[in-house]
């Protein structure tokens, strides 16, 4: 097809037909605010619905201003982003906004880090000179994963995209309309009662404060501080990959041992690493898996650390419950082995220790609340806190991060191999648990550790192993529209597969809601993804079932993967639910 | 009186009826809604969750549906439907007060129904009768420079209509 020629700011510019106004300016370095457009082409995060105006720009000839956002350039089409007329325009939209918008930035959980506050900023907005109705909404605070303030709502349906399009879960429409318009859930419900996975793509994709995390910084604080308490914590893999960035650092760093001495800074009284219960539910779920196939048990076997995941599985395919792996996630084999057994060897009353969690991720801020997974009736995990709300508390304890020395975890429950550390990137949990599952079944090591064409950030990928004589097909899914699809293909034919993976954030955890915000880059994932494999090539150990604190687990206290005392303290159940 | 359950039960035996002589269900979504309010008179929750689940959609398409458009109704109506304008020229001339009024006289909420299902009470934008204003209408019939005084004998005439009293 031949090429569009226009100009942009008197630029001579070529592009592909159908190309947006801009995507040309961008690729010619010329900025054009918006608010509602956000593309992350990999994940199928499109949002390019043209209706918050911010992007307006003049087009030589035309009387109105077009959104640059969602118009075409054409043959000879002469645009101005930088017209006295396109500022004008684009100023006014923002005034607009914010004369419906509570003006509470400097208490807003999104101060310093909000699009909407930012435009306000570029724009050099300095009086709102329009003073409309206000909407007076209640909050919703109903979930133990994230809360709505509907009033710092600007109508960009980013998280009806993300939660209906590419999640496939639908929690979210545009109810009622003109000045009531909101972003609801169906009949007005709380979270808590909807389909909701608490996945927090939602959150990670809004641009304001309308959707945020359930901040549990304050009971973290309150418990380092009691001195009856003994305050344990946990980092999951995909934290180390993105914390940097919380405090200026690139994209990509990989700070492990900052977290650790942060950590340790901050008054944990031990520092361990979720990355030792990867390894222990790779010896839990390899078992599992290689007694299904020798046992004839159901196939295939889907990874169950995810606990959106498992939300999602529970309402939407109930009928499919008998096939995910019984293992819990990782923190909470983490938080079950703490509580009964790591509290006695430290000579802690398990009743006054306190389990932390800092996760990727606002569904594991959900799963410590479900009632199978607690000690009668205390949890196992008292509180899981996000990235982004660890690196909060690190600021607020004034620690200079990117200056820590780097420190280690502590043992017992802080050594990991590289098979946990993937387990942060989409494919990882799986790639992990055929490594053990290739040693156990053949006796020897795979001629190569990376099984790398399930890597990347690919909605499903597919690749077929033999293992001792028999092909195994294996199957990744990441993001919850890709896990139905998936879903449909096993229920339709239940024989095709031996393995699945699924995550629910697009990219695995690296992308997850707790993360810090990926600033509309869609090169983020990847660029976290490839810390998360370096750190996998710099351990010394590479297969879960070589990890020596896991050993010396499974001798004292465990006794064999699979066991009577493993079953009761590692692996759970699943709940019927419904749509 | 409020829809029984065994009643509910079949008009929604009647609605997947009519759901499975369509041809296809892509993109059915309004013509079911207006089937579902036929039938049952409207919208109640139930109704919209069950529509969702057979047509698989998620609830929250078919709630955001039902509240954008005005002829869909959540709650049942009474048998005498008023409606007050809320244009602006009806607004600017007292339309508030005239709904308050009906509100006290009828203990309802706007959009809701009486408990006898005699009155139901709705406000509505510019019916196109400004010249008229403050207007309302009963079952489509108009009332022009409506009073708060007015209310009462309003009520009254529909009430001896059907030979009953308020409440
Ligand atoms: S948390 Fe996930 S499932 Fe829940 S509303 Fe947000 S995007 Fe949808
Ligand atoms: S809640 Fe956030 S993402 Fe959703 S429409 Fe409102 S501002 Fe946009
Ligand atoms: S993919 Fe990871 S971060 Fe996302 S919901 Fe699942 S466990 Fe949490
Ligand atoms: S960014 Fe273009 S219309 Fe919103």
């Amino acid at each position: 097809m031949s090429l569009v020629n226009f100009t942009i700011n008197g630029i001579s510019m070529q592009a592909e037909p159908g190309a947006t106004i801009l995507e040309c300016a961008k690729s010619a370095g010329i900025h054009i605010p918006t608010l509602c457009h956000l593309n992350l082409h990999d994940t199928k995060m499109v949002n390019q619905v043209g209706t918050c105006r911010v992007c307006m720009v003049e087009v030589e000839g035309r009387r109105n201003l077009a959104p640059a956002c969602n118009t075409a350039v054409a043959e000879g089409m002469a645009v101005r982003t930088d017209s006295v007329k396109a500022i004008k325009a684009r100023r006014k939209v923002v005034e607009l906004l914010l004369s419906n918008h509570p003006k509470d930035c400097l208490v807003c959980a999104r101060n310093q880090n909000c699009e909407l506050q930012s435009l306000a900023a570029e724009l050099s907005i300095r009086r709102v000179r329009y003073d409309g109705k206000r909407n007076n909404f209640p909050w919703d605070t109903s979930s133990y994963s994230l809360v709505r303030d509907p009033n710092k709502c600007v109508l960009c349906r980013r998280c009806e995209t993300m939660c209906n399009k590419v999640q496939s879960v639908g929690v979210y429409s545009a109810v009622n309309r003109g000045f009531e318009t909101v972003i609801g859930t169906a009949f007005d419900e709380p979270m808590l009662d909807t389909v909701c996975t608490f996945c927090g793509q939602c959150v990670s994709v809004c641009p304001t404060g309308a959707l945020t995390q359930v901040d549990n910084t304050w009971a973290v604080w309150d418990a380092i501080n009691n001195p009856d308490k003994f305050v344990i914590v946990q980092t999951a893999p995909a934290v180390r990959a993105a914390l940097g960035e919380e405090f200026g650092m690139p994209v990509g760093s990989l700070v492990t041992g900052k977290m650790a001495s942060a950590l340790r800074l901050l008054g944990f009284d031990k520092v361990y690493d979720t990355d030792f219960a990867a390894d222990l539910t790779i010896m839990e779920e390899a078992h599992e898996f290689i007694e299904r196939v020798k046992n004839g048990g159901t196939l295939p076997i889907l990874t169950s650390c995810c606990p959106a995941w498992v939300k999602f599985i529970e309402h939407q395919f109930p009928e499919l419950l008998d096939i995910p792996s019984t293992c819990k996630s990782p923190h909470e084999m983490f938080g079950a082995v703490a509580k009964t057994h790591l509290a006695g060897k430290l000579g802690v009353d398990p009743a006054n220790m306190v389990v932390v969690s800092v996760m990727p991720c606002l569904a594991k801020k959900y799963e410590a609340s479900r009632p199978e997974l607690a000690l009668e009736s205390s949890p196992y995990v008292d509180y899981v806190i996000t990235t982004r709300e660890l690196g909060a508390m690190i600021r607020e304890a004034g620690v200079r991060f990117a200056s820590l020395p780097d420190g280690e975890f502590d043992s017992a429950m802080g050594e990991s191999t590289g098979a946990s550390v993937i387990f942060g990137a989409t494919g990882g949990v799986i790639e992990a648990a055929l490594r053990t599952a290739y040693a156990w079944l053949t006796g020897e090591k795979p001629a190569d550790v990376e099984f790398t064409a399930l890597r990347g950030i690919k909605g499903i990928k597919e690749a077929t192993y033999n293992i001792a004589g028999t092909d195994f097909k294996i199957a990744v899914a990441s993001g919850l529209g890709n896990a139905r699809e998936l879903l449909e293909r096993v229920r339709d034919n239940p024989d095709e597969y031996h393995a699945i993976e699924i995550m629910a954030c697009p990219g695995g955890c690296v992308s997850g809601g707790g993360q810090p915000y990926h600033g509309n880059d869609p090169e983020t994932y990847a660029k976290r993804a490839e810390a998360i494999y370096s750190e996998d090539r710099a351990k010394a150990l590479r297969y879960s079932h070589e990890n020596p604190e896991v050993i010396a687990l499974y001798e004292e206290f465990l006794g064999e993967p699979g066991s009577h005392r493993a079953h009761e303290l590692l692996h759970t159940e699943y709940t019927k639910r419904t749509v | 009186m409020p829809v029984a359950d065994t009643d509910m039960a079949a008009k929604l035996a009647e609605l997947d009826a009519y759901i499975d002589s369509l041809p296809t269900k892509e993109g059915k979504l309004i013509t079911v809604l207006h089937k579902a309010q036929d039938i049952i008179g409207y919208l109640p929750f139930d109704a919209q969750h069950h529509i969702a689940r057979r047509l698989g959609v998620p609830s929250s398409k078919v709630y955001g549906v039902v509240t954008f458009y005005s002829f869909f109704n959540i709650k049942p109506k009474g048998k005498y439907k008023i409606a007050c304008c809320m244009g602006t020229a009806c607004f600017v001339r007292g339309a508030q007060a005239i709904v308050d009024e009906f509100k006290k006289r009828l203990s309802v909420e706007t959009g809701e129904a009486t408990k006898d299902m005699l009155f139901s009470l709705d406000t509505i934008r510019c019916v196109g009768a400004c010249g008229l204003a403050p207007v309302i209408s009963v079952n489509g019939k108009i009332y022009g420079r409506v009073a708060p005084d007015d209310v009462n004998k309003i009520i009254e005439e529909y009430m001896a209509k059907d030979g009953g009293s308020v409440g």
